[in-house]
């Protein structure tokens, strides 16, 4: 008897499975995947940015990005350059928002300026890489709408393929589509559609670590843009979690400071 | 340049001191920073002076050493900029300055500064109304935007409802204006040294200064009031160009509107002191076309409209005009980038026009272009003395 219930359970567990739509599917991954990486508090990294050209040249950009973990609202981040050397000091400071534009800040150095600028070209380059402003800022679940594809075996892992879909009208990408790994939902693979649907990047992560026994961090994302054949590698080191920073050290007080 | 020596040498080591024994009682973890500048600079002037002595082409070599020191988890720290210019012709524009010396510490959301520093307030971009910190430096260049380092005591306390300045500035710079060989100058080479103090006034008054900033939603705004030694001094007569510093009392407004790709930006100041009361206002909009045929560049429309109630004797001329303008940003690996912009008068038939383009080449150099052409300049403006001063610039710069 007890094992007909449990038969009987599985079996309308099952079918719930089912009748969850490639839509819920894709959004509880979603979640699932934001849930998996909270309480990181704040990161501190260093992070070196190699753009290649088409013709296989290179230019190399050092900068320092910190990061706020906040739940209630999205995150807060502080970026500075340091090399190359005609922008080093140049800084800035994002309050990401859920649902409504990000607030953004530019410091310049050489005038000791603050600029509120415009979080509206999102779809742009970041400083002549292949990342676009919006490849960069914190991915909250709620900046799309999600749809699960199929599972799939990608270098031997098992994941998720979802696509999802900029809820933004200001984002370059009609869809993406995420390769989250099922054991730990880190992402392996996003796939970037340009507005007219054609693909347009390839973004590979790689070399990844886990920190503080939950948020795994890659080392190295390697951006490929198919269209113009160019391509941009970042690489992230020095990773520090729960440095102590708290909201006064994303102030544009602070960003001053940054800028030195 | 002029500095009162023995002020400097005795804020330097005070300085110094404050930083030295700070740090010996906080964490000794020592960050090091040492860089410097090194710019060749060529102004090529299309016609001949207005004045005796004015030459065509001006080469000099500018150099910029910084030192960054930071300990205490970064939340001490020590600065120091150096600048100094050698110009071929104009003895005023070889010129050397500390821009900035200070020591600084934060604790919470409280920031300490004492020694030299550089302030920017505001939000336009064709004139900056509400800045006020810093002296210009005139022989650097003709828009104002550079600026001398000025000794101060500053307090900065960000709270839930903005953040708020304070400043002790005890030492006041004066103007210095370009020499007999030197362009962008009057008939009579001023001596900013003679300008006078108002009443038995010396550099050693101290000035005192407080701001308000804050951001809500879509705006950014800042209310601040300036009371002692006006930076800029006070014309009394066009004909002699005598002057004099008076002490002021500034009240100025600053903000912008942040909507989608629009920016509305507005300054305005009241000035009043014993000699002359200014009401100055400039307000405009800046509106960005990004990522133009996903190729990456972002081109800016700028207009902003410019008022000072000093008529003809604002030594801006910027009394009744307009200024527009056209921000191109390639967004590639070199950072390329131009701004190009003219000024109209409203009333009289005076135009400026002017350019700035610059790239980086390779990863320690980059090279700027700067024109900018005076266009029928009325007879009955203070701009009339700078008639014939167009120019070209190149200057390409090395980092280390």
């Amino acid at each position: 008897m007890r094992n007909l219930i449990v038969i009987i359970l599985g079996m309308l567990l099952h079918a719930g499975l089912l009748a969850q739509s490639a839509e819920q599917k894709g959004l509880q991954i979603a979640k699932e995947a934001d849930k998996a990486d909270q309480g990181f508090e704040s990161t501190v990294a260093n992070l070196t940015m190699i753009l290649k050209n088409k013709q296989g040249q290179e230019t190399t950009r050092e900068l320092v990005n910190q990061t706020l973990e906040l739940t209630e609202d999205g995150d807060k981040s502080l970026i500075v350059f340091n090399t190359p050397r005609d922008v080093k000091g140049t800084a800035t400071l994002t309050f990401t928002h859920k649902e409504t534009p990000d607030d953004q800040w530019l410091f310049l150095p050489a005038i000791k300026r603050v600029k509120r600028i415009s979080s509206d070209n999102k779809s742009g380059p970041f400083v002549g890489s292949e990342f676009a402003y919006e490849d960069l800022s914190s991915q909250e679940v709620e900046k799309y709408t999600y749809k699960f594809l199929r599972d799939e075996k990608l270098n031997g892992a098992d994941t998720y393929v979802v696509e999802r879909y900029p809820t933004d009208p200001k984002s370059g990408y009609k869809k993406q589509i995420v390769w989250w790994n099922k054991d730990n939902y880190r992402q392996e693979k996003i796939e970037y559609y340009d507005r007219k649907g054609a693909l347009l990047k390839t973004l590979t992560y790689d070399e990844y670590r886990l920190y503080l026994d939950k948020h795994w961090r890659a080392g190295k994302f390697e951006m490929v843009n198919h269209q113009s054949n160019k391509s941009t590698t970042l690489i992230f080191e020095d990773y520090e979690f729960k440095t102590g920073l708290s909201e006064k050290d994303f102030t544009q007080n602070a960003l001053i400071r940054a800028g030195r | 340049m002029k500095f009162n020596m023995p002020a400097i040498a005795g804020l330097t080591f005070l300085i110094c001191a404050i930083a030295v024994s700070t740090y010996a009682q906080e964490e000794p973890k020592l960050y090091k920073e040492f860089s410097a500048e090194v710019e060749l600079n060529n102004r090529f002037f299309f016609e001949d002076g207005s004045f005796e002595g004015q030459e065509r082409n001006y080469f000099s070599i500018a150099f910029q050493p910084e030192v960054y020191l930071e300990w205490n988890e970064g939340y001490t720290s020590f600065k120091f900029t150096g600048f100094g210019r050698i110009d071929q012709h104009d003895s005023r524009r070889t010129h050397f300055d500390i821009r900035e010396l200070y020591w600084q510490k934060v604790k919470g959301n409280t920031e300490i500064s004492i020694g030299f520093k550089k302030i920017f307030w505001g939000k336009t971009e064709s004139v900056h109304l509400v800045d006020i910190i810093n002296q210009t430096d005139q022989v650097e260049s003709f828009d104002g935007e550079d600026k001398l380092g000025e000794a101060m005591i500053h307090l900065s306390q960000f709270t839930n409802i903005g953040t708020f300045d304070f400043f002790v500035l005890p030492y006041f710079r004066k103007r210095v204006f370009p020499g007999p060989e030197g362009r962008f100058r009057t008939p009579i080479v001023l001596d900013g040294d003679e300008f006078e103090f108002e009443g038995d006034e010396d550099e050693f008054r101290p000035s005192f200064a407080f701001r308000w900033s804050h951001y809500i939603g879509v705006f950014d705004i800042g209310v601040s009031h300036f009371y002692g030694t006006g930076r800029e001094p006070i014309i009394a007569d066009f004909s002699t160009f005598e002057a004099i510093y008076g002490v002021i009392n500034q009240t100025g407004i600053d903000l912008q509107a942040t909507t989608g790709p629009w920016l509305w930006k507005a300054e305005t100041i009241i000035r009043r002191n014993d000699f002359q009361d200014l009401f100055a206002f400039a307000g405009g909009v800046e509106y960005t076309f990004g990522n133009i045929g996903g190729k990456g560049l972002d081109i800016g429309i700028l207009g902003e409209y410019l008022f000072d109630d000093r008529d003809e004797l604002a030594l801006s001329s910027l009394q009744n005009d307009i200024f527009t303008g056209m921000r191109f940003a390639f967004n590639d690996i070199k950072d390329t980038q131009i701004l190009t912009g003219a000024i109209f008068d409203l009333e009289r038939s005076s135009r400026i026009y002017s350019l700035e383009a610059d790239r980086r080449i390779g990863n320690s150099w980059s090279v700027e272009a700067v024109a900018r052409v005076f266009d029928n300049i009325s007879s009955d403006e203070f701009l009339t003395v700078f008639q014939y001063d167009s120019f070209l610039e190149f200057a390409i710069t090395k980092y280390f």
